[in-house]
């Protein structure tokens, strides 16, 4: 698994243009995610590929190679944050719910649901720890589930910035031979 | 003063040096081309699509600048997907403006609506849908940028009917092209370059491999002083023919599947490859497994994606092949690699005992003796333009090139069809230059509507049928592979010389070696499009070949009984 950060134009057809860029490698998407940024006109995507190294590469290199990328880094490997957040709806009854909430404080969650007959859990964290989770969870009964993929970032000094207006690309010219 | 989005679209081609336009009109169009009728643009009407692709790729490979293609929406567009493609896979600089229905009515499944940017995104290098005519001109020059900047490739701008048809302002300064600011990673890095510098100086049997990349780059001069100084001997990729002078003694010809012996077999027994502005492709290195083992590998390259995407190297440098060219000049140390380049003309001697020119006369017309006597009576001055198959390869080998951008085919997508659209775009950059049409019989039914084009624009060029009744490459194919099972390759074809004379062309048949030359010669002196078919030797076959798959050095030659008694190299 590789993690790819990207940002990109934030307008309509970049993600059919980057996902559409995995499948012409035969790479699969294991998650992708697209949020906002402080500048509206630019979008920051985290790609999570199923690859190896050279895989990634050639995703990264790929990706920079698309008009409407502005910068796409492998951080695979380096020290980052990656975290995922999951909406967990597990059965719940008068007899298993304190059962639940012990779970819920041991992997910091909560709950922000409570129905009769279920709870909706919040989880964050990371891949690992939410997989964790719902390992111990599935004896009560997993109703219904919805995650968001990875997003993440480089730690400390390591700054994953979206160039400024000033790099634009330059203009095009001619060459004679 | 306001103008309707097609009279904006029309003066922003204008303004960007737009001469020609290669081009079908239809309904989601009809704006613009009534707006073309009141323009000093020159508008060539082709016969299909796909030949107004070829012809602006032809166009942007014969000048180097940017070819212009127009169609309308739905089928007009779809037609143009395999000169795109064609255009995609040899980087040519392609700017394609397709007619769209209205913009209320895009997703309705309104009459001749195709999401044609949903086709393209994957054979273009950039699209784009433009629904507002005050976003065409902005549109339309990103296009060009992006088309010709970096590693050229062609993009398709979408304009819906209401574009073309709403009115604004033309404000140049506004529309100026503002594309997404990049932070690539850093182009040549020191490290590779001082690593390159050292391959560079202690190779004793460097080989440099150049490719389209080096006349896409302008750097043919650079390179030339490069070679020079290095004393390198310099094999070229189909799309590199033209780079380097194939005259000259340091040049060695065609690598790969169909180069000649003696380069694949210098490839892979030397200890330096110096990659320049190619991409190793498999037709290029045979089985990468057994790929010139012993050598270490430099690639001059601009695309990044590139490098290691085949062939693993030793040093990459990206960037700009004829700075990085230049950069490297000062810093070679005079070698004499005379002994190198004396072992490789050394197998070449070997090779030529083997070649149809040496063969004796059996009386039968062979493609490469048509080739060669083309390339002997035009002084190797003429612009050809090949099609796909056989003659294509022998067109590569008997044809000396010595100019760049001299020899336009179709390498990548290998698309049957291209040649005669691409030599009718050729024609309009080049006016001045004698262009040549080298095609196959299979090729040339593919396209041949285009001679109406080519007589309705009154334009000159020569066209040289090599018809030898098959599609012979894949009938090649099958009589290596396929135990000569010859399944849907005899190819019935009209008389091409009753043919031209229908669309008011001059033509002559020719079937004999003597009549070669002065067929050639009479069709020089015209000053007209003339057709010649002629006809060939019916199953000869492209040697040598290193079959599909196979180790570079692992190729069938051609059969010949002189050789049974020479001892092989």
């Amino acid at each position: 698994m590789k993690t790819l950060v990207a940002y990109v134009e934030n307008k309509p057809g970049v993600l059919n243009r980057v996902a559409s860029l995995a499948r012409r490698l035969a790479i699969n998407i294991d998650s992708l995610t697209v949020g906002p940024t402080e500048n509206d006109e630019i979008a920051r995507m985290t790609v999570v590929v199923h690859t190896d190294e050279q895989g990634a590469r050639r995703v990264q290199a790929s990706l920079e190679k698309l008009v409407d990328v502005l910068l796409a880094e492998n951080i695979s490997g380096r020290p980052a944050v990656v975290r995922d957040l999951a909406l967990i709806k597990v059965a719940a009854d008068q007899k298993s719910r304190p059962h639940l909430m012990e779970l819920v404080k041991v992997f910091r969650a909560r709950v922000v649901d409570v129905a009769p007959e279920s709870l909706i859990l919040e989880v964050s964290g990371t891949v690992h720890k939410i997989d964790s989770l719902l390992e111990v969870l599935r004896p009560f009964g997993v109703l219904e589930m919805a995650r968001t993929g990875s997003v993440a970032m480089t730690r400390g000094a390591d700054l994953l910035q979206p160039p400024a207006a000033a790099e634009a690309s330059a203009g095009c010219a001619v060459k004679p031979n | 003063m306001k103008r309707t989005g097609a009279e904006i679209l029309c003066e922003t081609l204008q303004r960007l040096g737009v001469k020609d336009i290669f081009g079908y009109p239809g309904g989601a169009i009809l704006p613009t081309y009534d707006a073309i009728g009141r323009s000093q643009l020159h508008h060539v009407l082709v016969r299909h699509e796909q030949g107004a692709t070829h012809m602006a790729d032809g166009y942007a490979r014969a000048s180097g600048g940017v070819g212009v293609a127009m169609a309308t929406s739905g089928p007009g567009a779809t037609n143009m997907v395999t000169g795109i493609a064609t255009a995609m896979l040899d980087s040519s600089p392609v700017v394609c403006i397709t007619g769209q229905v209205s913009s209320k009515l895009l997703g309705s499944d309104a009459f001749q609506e195709i999401d044609i940017t949903g086709i393209t995104m994957p054979i273009t290098k950039h699209n784009s849908i433009v629904s507002r005519a005050e976003d065409i001109a902005r549109a339309v020059r990103e296009a060009f940028v992006i088309a010709a900047s970096g590693r050229p490739g062609p993009v398709l701008v979408d304009v819906t009917k209401d574009a073309q048809q709403g009115t604004c302002e033309l404000d140049w300064e506004a529309a100026t092209p503002k594309l997404p600011p990049k932070r690539l990673h850093p182009a040549c890095e020191e490290t590779e370059f001082a690593r390159a510098v050292e391959l560079l100086n202690s190779a004793k049997r460097p080989v440099i491999l150049a490719g389209h990349g080096v006349q896409i780059a302008g750097a043919v001069r650079a390179l030339e002083a490069f070679v020079r100084r290095g004393h390198f001997p310099v094999a070229m990729t189909l799309l590199g023919i033209g780079t380097f002078p194939a005259t000259d003694p340091l040049n060695l010809g065609m690598m790969g599947m169909h180069g000649e012996a003696w380069v694949n077999r210098a490839i892979q027994e030397s200890d330096l490859i110096v990659a320049v502005g190619m991409r190793f492709d498999d037709r290029v290195t045979g089985d990468l497994r057994t790929y010139a083992t012993d050598a270490r590998k430099i690639h001059i390259e601009i695309d990044r994606s590139e490098i290691n995407k085949n062939v693993k190297v030793d040093a990459a440098l990206v960037g700009d092949a004829r700075e990085l060219l230049e950069q490297l000049l000062p810093c070679l140390e005079p070698r004499d690699r005379s002994e190198w380049v004396e072992y490789i003309r050394t197998l070449k001697g070997h090779s030529a005992v083997r070649d149809i020119q040496s063969l004796p006369d059996s009386g039968h017309l062979y493609a490469a003796h048509v080739i060669n006597d083309l390339w002997k009576e035009t002084k190797g001055r003429a612009l050809v333009v090949s099609d796909v198959g056989q003659h294509q390869m022998w067109e590569a080998q008997y044809y000396h090139h010595d100019r760049p951008r001299s020899l336009i085919t179709s390498g990548g997508l290998g698309t049957m069809g291209f040649a005669l659209p691409a030599a009718i775009g050729a024609k309009f950059a080049k006016p001045e230059d004698e262009v040549w049409v080298v095609v196959g019989d299979g090729g040339f039914q593919m396209t041949m509507c285009e001679l109406a084009t080519i007589v309705q624009e009154k334009i000159n060029v020569k066209i040289a049928i090599i018809n030898n009744g098959y599609l012979g490459m894949v009938r090649q194919w099958q009589e290596f592979f396929y135990d000569k099972r010859y399944v849907a390759t005899p190819l019935v074809a009209p008389d091409f010389c009753a043919l031209a004379s229908a669309f008011g062309i001059r033509s002559e048949k020719v079937g004999t070696r003597g009549e070669v030359l002065p067929a050639i010669r009479k069709a020089r002196e015209a000053a007209e499009t003339v057709l010649l078919d002629f006809r060939v030797e019916q199953e000869d076959a492209v040697y040598p070949m290193v079959p599909a798959g196979a180790a570079l050095h692992e190729m069938i030659r051609r059969p010949s009984p002189l050789v049974e008694t020479a001892t092989e190299p």
